[in-house]
């Protein structure tokens, strides 16, 4: 028994290195990094938010954005401009997760970016971050209608991916 | 011909390497004192052949040899002189013959310091350091030949990263590499005492000093790096959990560990087979960190040039390393006969208490890091663990550790009085009660972690210091007295007591960033920010050319009270040769916060995008680093414990007084 526990470091090792080699096939790439929520339902929740609260619900029934961003978030920033025309030329509903982030920052960030977003919920404590399983901001999610997440962007979107990629999906989703 | 003389040199020393790794393992299993000795002398002729091909990359880099490929690839000829000599490491090839030259300087170093030492035991401590030496020598040799010569010769090279342009990152590889690398001697101390199947006090006091100062290294290392973190990527954030800080972060947390366990062998002939486990885990955690950042196999902001051959070499490396060291361990552990017995509550008690937590922090680490690996490899989900995970694993983890450092030094060997040391500490639980008082009322309330956090830190700095007023009898003795018993106590004594106020020190800058204040705005020229009680006034945006960039460079006035008390320059350099920008911050410090700038892009109205920050406490993270650091090297200078082996010392061992 005391000579079991003696082996068991040679044995995690072993396991260890196995699934190393596993890790170094060649078309093995780390960086394609998609969501684990693809094609699963939106994680409930429920915000308090600058104007009206945001939920889970409010998304129902439409083909959505769901975007993190932050007052404190530089990308976000570049980003913005590409929201504004999301909403303002193609009509896109906009929901704006504010992650970690006072209210009254928020607004500030609003005030003086413009507003894409019909909702903006306010994740104070990073808790539906969390549960939608982002690393940092902006991240972008795809809502279909019956409230699957469809695609993640886990960076902050570029006009190419907006007009490649997005803009495709969503007249996709927007006919089924 | 001069690189030519220096990849010859990397071959002369692997077969020097070859022969070290073989012949004074058999010269100790034969009793041959010939050949037992013969490792000292190749491991310095070792260390001057890998010198003197470090050398010779070093003038390939200095005179801009374009002929030599990595030099090409990573050096231009207008680079200054420092990032030409710096940009040696700040690549792959290169980097790996840094790590060889260091671990070359720690196997000459074992023979130079190593007169004291039983021949078998340095024989084969030196043989073990040759075998890795092999390893890695083969390493380069096989796959990353940084002599690579380019036919015809660029006329320019490709320059530098610019990012890595910079002298905080210019000298943290150096000092990472001192802590890996020196890793490996308590590595080799570890493996070595299994072959001989004997572990003993005597033996914990030669690893130590090694596991010391490859500590110390590692240390500095990890503080410049995320210092430079700090005050280069312009977020204001100094450390990300990113899996290459975790690499560095993992062996350190392991080596503390270490460093702890090894006092319980050197005092009380306990641990033992757990000790060599940790030196071993130590080293192997610093390989695997090799492994995960040059294979590629996670995303990490630090990335090395990536080839799966080099991958795959690491890998068979460190099953060899690694699986032949612990199956050894497996092996010849369980005959390690233990020494002391000791009770729960008692010193040793503290120092288990320390090394589980410590251990259990870097399992955390370690599984967060390779977890999202793992994961997709077993066919799960695809996912990353970020920041909140490993803040609160350990956080929690940390906390109980923290409130321990206080009152474990207080606790006596064997069997230790808990209610007396307490009793000991009410000075420092009022400190810390003062202090998260003094908190709350400066900063009028905010969250109740950091105010707990600032709290422990007090509780820590005091109890550290009431431990040392015990020993010198402070204020229950005459003055003359407390002094002459301060000038008398140990370095290793004021070592740990200066590393405790460190980690204390570093702590409170920690808590204190719940308080910082942040202000992001567009400004134009002439506009005011107000933030944590000082103005900031943009004066002007200029163009500013410098040696290989040009530079948009901000002047903002810091006023307070209507008087300017600074003038700050953040700036945004772009290097057209790569063409890439990067943000140089400007920070006023006054050691109890930081004003902190960074300039971000122009919004084409003649605005810039400034994100100011008000940090308080932010530089004691680093200062409580090199307090730590420095309590290492006071500890090593301490002679009596590094050089006075068993046959110097006054007293014999067993009547030395236990403290």
């Amino acid at each position: 028994m005391r000579r079991a526990l003696y082996l068991l470091p040679v044995l995690l090792v072993a396991v260890l290195f196995l699934l190393f080699r596993m890790a170094l096939r060649a078309d093995y790439d780390p960086h394609a990094v998609p969501s684990p929520l693809i094609d699963q339902p939106i994680p409930a929740f429920d915000l308090a938010g600058t104007e009206a609260r945001l939920s889970g619900e409010t998304l129902k029934g439409q083909v959505a954005l769901v975007n993190f961003f932050a007052s404190w978030c530089v990308p976000c920033r570049t980003e913005h401009p590409l929201l504004m025309r999301l909403a303002e030329e193609k009509h896109v509903p906009i929901y704006g997760i504010a992650l970690k982030d006072k209210p009254e920052n928020t607004q500030r960030f609003i005030a003086q970016m413009g507003n894409p977003y019909r909702r903006i919920g306010l994740d104070e404590n990073g808790h539906v971050g969390i549960d939608f399983g982002i690393t940092g901001v902006p991240e972008t999610f795809v809502i279909d209608k019956s409230g699957h997440i469809r695609r993640h962007y886990g960076a902050p979107l570029t006009a190419d991916e907006l007009r490649d990629d997005l803009e495709p999906l969503l007249r996709e989703l927007a006919r089924s | 011909m001069i690189a030519e003389l220096g990849h010859f040199g990397l071959i002369l020393a692997l077969l020097l390497a070859l022969l070290q790794s073989s012949v004074p393992l058999i010269g100790a299993a034969r009793r041959n004192l010939a050949w037992m000795t013969l490792g000292r002398s190749s491991a310095v002729a070792q260390f001057l052949l890998v010198t003197a091909a470090f050398a010779a990359l070093m003038h390939a880099y200095v005179t801009s040899d374009f002929s030599v490929q990595n030099v090409f690839e990573n050096s231009h000829s207008d680079k200054p002189l420092l990032y030409k000599i710096t940009g040696v490491w700040g690549n792959h090839e290169g980097s790996m013959v840094l790590w060889v030259f260091i671990l070359s300087l720690f196997g000459a170093a074992v023979a130079w310091f190593g007169d004291n030492l039983p021949p078998a035991l340095s024989a084969r401590v030196l043989a073990v350091q040759g075998m890795i030496g092999v390893g890695f020598l083969g390493f380069i040799l096989l796959t990353s030949d940084p002599f690579h010569r380019l036919v015809p010769a660029p006329l320019d090279g490709r320059g530098l990263n610019p990012v890595l342009q910079d002298p905080g990152l210019a000298f943290h590889p150096p000092f990472l590499y001192l802590g890996y690398v020196g890793f490996s001697v308590a590595f080799s101390f570890a493996v070595a005492a299994l072959i001989e199947g004997r572990v003993d006090p005597a033996w914990a006091r030669w690893v130590r000093p090694w596991t010391l100062a490859a500590w110390c290294a590692l240390t500095i290392g990890i503080a410049m790096g995320s210092w430079w973190a700090y005050y280069t990527l312009g977020w204001g954030g100094w450390w990300f959990w990113d899996p290459v800080e975790n690499a560095s972060f993992m062996p350190w947390l392991v080596g503390t560990a270490l460093l702890h366990s090894a006092i319980v062998v050197e005092k009380r002939d306990a641990l033992k087979s757990w000790t060599i486990l940790l030196a071993i885990l130590t080293f192997s955690l610093s390989l695997v960190g090799t492994f995960l950042v040059r294979s590629g196999v996670l995303t990490s902001v630090h990335a090395f040039a990536v080839d799966p051959r080099r991958g795959l070499y690491i890998l068979l490396l460190l099953l060899v390393a690694v699986g032949g060291s612990l199956t050894l361990y497996a092996w010849r552990a369980p005959a390690l006969k233990g020494g002391g017995l000791f009770a729960p509550i008692s010193r040793e008690g503290a120092l288990v208490l320390n090394n589980l937590l410590l251990t259990v922090a870097a399992a955390a680490i370690f599984w967060g890091t390779l977890y999202p690996l793992f994961s997709d490899q077993l066919g799960g989900p695809k996912l990353t663990v970020g920041a909140p995970f490993f803040d609160i694993v350990f956080r929690w983890l940390m906390a109980p550790l923290l409130v321990a450092v206080a009152v474990g030094p207080l606790l006596a060997w064997k069997r230790g009085d808990l209610l007396g040391a307490l009793q000991r500490l009410w000075v420092a639980l009022a400190a810390a009660v003062f202090v998260g008082l003094i908190a709350l009322y400066i900063a009028g309330g905010g969250p109740v972690l950091a105010v707990l956090t600032l709290a422990l830190a007090g509780w820590m700095v005091l109890g550290s210091l009431s431990e040392w007023g015990e020993r010198i009898r402070l204020f229950r003795a005459s003055l003359a007295e407390s002094s002459r018993r301060a000038r008398h106590l140990p370095r290793a004594q004021y070592g740990m007591t200066l590393a405790h106020l460190g980690l204390a020190v570093t702590l409170a800058g920690i808590a204190a960033s719940a308080w910082q204040q942040e202000r992001i705005e567009i400004m134009k020229p002439g506009d005011d920010v107000p933030i944590a009680g000082y103005m900031l006034r943009l004066d002007a945006v200029d163009k500013v050319q410098g040696p290989n960039f040009t530079a948009e460079r901000a002047q903002v006035s810091v006023r307070k009270g209507g008087s300017v008390v600074a003038e700050m320059h953040p700036e945004k350099r772009f290097f057209p040769l790569q063409q890439m920008s990067t943000g140089v911050t400007a920070i006023k410090t006054n050691l109890l916060a930081d004003l902190y700038l960074a300039l971000g892009d122009s919004d084409g109205k003649g605005g810039w995008t400034v994100r100011a920050w008000w940090k308080p406490l932010v530089p004691w993270i680093w200062i409580g680093a090199v307090m730590m650091a420095m309590g290492g090297v006071i500890s090593l200078s301490d002679r009596r414990l590094r050089l006075g082996v068993a046959a110097r010392a006054r007293v014999p061992r067993g009547a030395r007084p236990a403290e």
